[in-house]
Formats: structure tokens, sequence, C-alpha cells
């Protein structure tokens, strides 16, 4: 079967590299699906989870706030803003974020908090949602 | 000779100094484990993005964005990255010569330098130097963050888009091991020549872009330049506290020395009286008894 080499990196550290046959990113435009021997794209991508498929059927996600997307024909270069391994992700931290975030939106008074707010939650809840998954695949 | 008094007042202030310069030792290795950790964790972002950058050098896009752009250079940017506290050896000094020999390269070529310097150690050597000084950034810390630098790198791509600046280096020491440091310096813009499968990118094509191309091109460029000059300064502060421990290791080294030696003049000194004072009692008990 065709693979493509993925590199999922973070400002961090490097989070995974190998070989896959299918790679789902949430771009900021709607989730993309990348299957080898893909069109080069280039694309910002949203607080959610980069799943990973190799070639064994096992998958493997990630959870990242953010951050970019390239891709050519025979590689995937994930620049996460923060990337964390899905075992790594704890659903009830996630769950205290996505809340404080919702508070501060209440409270939240001119435009650029608003702003901030809702991208904390954004990203809160996609934490939570990868979390939950997480949960019902163990 | 000198009193024993004296000597062992003088031995007794290098034995603090070494005290001193063994702590610091001690210290700067206890810092670099931690500096080399962070540097080890910035580097996979910081190539995959010039992967990344170097690979949109050569999509075929309609508008190109002017950090891919080479264009006649008449003045050149650089960014100096240097550390803020001295007693590290010879690593600032041996970065100001190579900067030095790049501002006269290119003064052969009247191409006038602009600098932005990182480092109170820069700053303060260019103060003396002269030069054409954009910004400056000090006190960055043990943990270097991206946006205490945010701010001398504004200003340095805004020169360059506003076309005062025709080229961006970053200079820096590269950490090769904990012995050894040497000075690096890195071309940022245009980003052009970075990708190392060049070969395979010749055909014509260009990106799927999501959004607009030319804002994501500002966001990927922007971060890109940020990774690159925050890895230098995560890597210079590695090198300094390895350059620190390899100084102050010597220089503990040599304080042991001195004690040695002072010692042994003490010895003598005091012998020296010690025998003196014997003569003197046999001088004078024979002239007693005579």
């Amino acid at each position: 079967m065709a693979t493509i080499q993925v590199d999922i990196v973070s400002a961090e550290g490097e989070i995974h590299s190998g070989e896959a046959v299918m790679v789902f990113a949430p771009a900021s435009m709607g989730e993309v699906g990348i299957a080898p021997r893909h069109a080069p794209m280039l694309t910002t991508l949203k607080p959610g989870e980069v799943r990973v498929q190799d070639a064994d059927g096992k998958e493997e996600t990630f959870y990242i706030t953010g951050g970019m997307l390239e891709v050519q024909p025979k590689l995937v270069t994930v620049l996460a803003d923060t990337a964390l391994r899905g075992d790594q992700l704890d659903e009830a931290a996630a769950l205290a974020a996505q809340q404080s975030a919702e508070k501060a939106l209440e409270g939240a008074a001119d435009e650029t908090d608003v702003a901030r707010a809702q991208a904390e939650l954004a990203e809160a809840r996609a934490r939570y949602r990868a979390a939950q998954k997480l949960k019902g695949k163990r | 000779m000198a009193g024993e008094k004296e000597i062992r007042s003088k031995i007794a202030s290098v034995k603090n100094m070494q005290k001193i310069t063994s702590a610091m030792e001690k210290v700067a290795a206890s810092k670099i484990r931690k500096a080399q950790r962070q540097m080890e964790a910035s580097r996979p972002y910081a190539e995959r993005i010039r992967r990344v950058v170097g690979h949109l050098a050569y999509a075929n896009s309609e508008s190109k964005h002017p950090f891919l752009n080479e264009r006649e250079v008449r003045r050149v940017g650089y960014i100096v990255i240097s550390t803020d506290r001295g007693l590290c050896g010879g690593l600032n000094a041996n970065l100001f010569k190579t900067m030095i020999g790049e501002i006269a390269d290119w003064r052969e070529k009247n191409v006038a330098v602009d600098l932005v310097l990182v480092g109170a150690k820069a700053v303060a050597f260019f103060r003396r130097m002269g030069g054409s000084v954009l910004g400056t950034a000090t006190h960055l810390g043990d943990k270097p963050s991206v946006n205490d630098l945010i701010g001398s790198i504004k200003i340095m791509l805004d020169a360059y888009e506003d076309g005062k600046i025709d080229q961006l280096y970053v200079v820096h020491n590269e950490f090769v091991n904990s012995m050894t440091q040497t000075p690096r310096v890195l071309q940022l813009l245009p980003a052009k020549g970075l990708a190392s499968d060049e070969a395979s990118l010749q055909e014509h094509w260009d990106y799927i872009y999501e959004p607009e191309a030319s804002e994501l091109l500002d966001h990927v460029l922007m971060r890109y330049i940020e990774s690159q000059v925050y890895r230098a300064a995560v890597e210079n502060f590695a090198c300094e506290m390895a350059a620190k421990m390899v100084a102050m290791k010597s220089a503990t080294d040599n304080a042991g020395e001195i004690i040695d030696g002072l010692q042994l003049q003490y010895n003598k000194a005091r012998q020296a009286a010690i025998t003196q004072e014997i003569s003197e009692i046999v001088g004078g008990a024979a002239a007693v008894s005579g």
C-alpha cells in the first residue's frame, strides 16, 4: 500500500514521525483527509485532533491547539502550536478548561476579550471532545 | 620577601575566589542540562518549518511574497545574539570577531549593515564599536521566550518590507558540544535555497492555499522567522552555559595553582623567620658566654 511520511512537530519538540496511509487534520476551512500523492497544500489549522492511520490500520490521535499544515505528494508536515499525544489528554482537565473559558466569555467586556475567550473556548471544546472520544475507544 | 601575614591574607582571598568560581562552575553545569534540553526541543520545529519555507520558495504562485523574492543588495540586516553576562571565556569575543568580519566584507561591496542586538554584551560592544543599531533586547534570562524577541524581530521585518534592508541574517553561537562552540551566520531572508530535496520540486506546481495565499504566507513566514531566531537564542544560551562551565573550571584550577605557589612562599618566609630567630638567639648566647 502506498504510504506518506507524516511529521508532527510543535514548538516543544517532535511529536510524531512515521509512515501513514491516511491523515486527518482540522484545517481552518473544514477537516481534511490526506492520502498519499495528495496535491501540494498549505493551510492553517484550528484547535482539534490530528488522526494518523498507519498501514496496519492502527490509528493514533494527536491533539493540537492550532498551527499549520503543509502537504507535499510524499510528505505531510504538521507545525502545531502545541501538540499532545492522545493518551496524555486528561478529560477532567479539559472539561475544567472548557468551563472556565465559558465563564470568561460571560464576563468578557470589550471586543478583544470576547475574541480571546472565544478562541479559548474553541480550544477547550476540542480538547474535551478529543478526550471523550478517546475514552470511548479504551 | 613579603611578610608572613601578607601572604596569609593573600591565600585567604584567593581561596575565596576559588570558592566563587567553583560555585559558578557547578551552577553552569546544572543549567547546561536544562538549556540543552530546551535547545533540542526547539530544533525539530525550526528544521521542519525551514523545510516548508524552502518548498514554498519553489511554488509557482501568482504573487510571490516579498520575503521570498531576491533583490539587489544595497543594505543588509543582522540580528546578533550574544549573552547577557560575561565570564564565559571567548564566546562573545569570537562572535563579535565574526560579525566584524561580515561587516568588513559587506563594506568592500559598498553595502551598509544594520544591526539588531540581543544580549547586554552585544549592546555594550557595539556601543563602543559604533554601527547602525536599530534595536536591542536584553535580559532574556534562563528561558528565552519568543515574546521577548518579537519586538526586535519586527523591527527587522518592517525594515525588510519597506525595502530598507535587502537581506536578513542571524548570527549566534552554534552548540557543537559542551567543549566547542562556533559562531554561525544564518540567512533568514530572502528565504531561498533552504530545501534539501530541491530536485523533486523543479516541476511546475503550486499549493492549494486555505485560506487566502497572502494571509497564509504572512503567517507561515512570520512563524518561520520567529522560530529561527528563538532557536538561535536558545542555542546561544546553551553555548553560554557550556562556555561558562569550562571557563570557571579553568579559573578554579588556576586559583588552586596560585594557592599552591603562595603556600610555598609562605612556608619559606616562615622558615626564614625561624632560622633568623635561632641564629639571633645563638649569636646572643655566644656573646654572653664568650
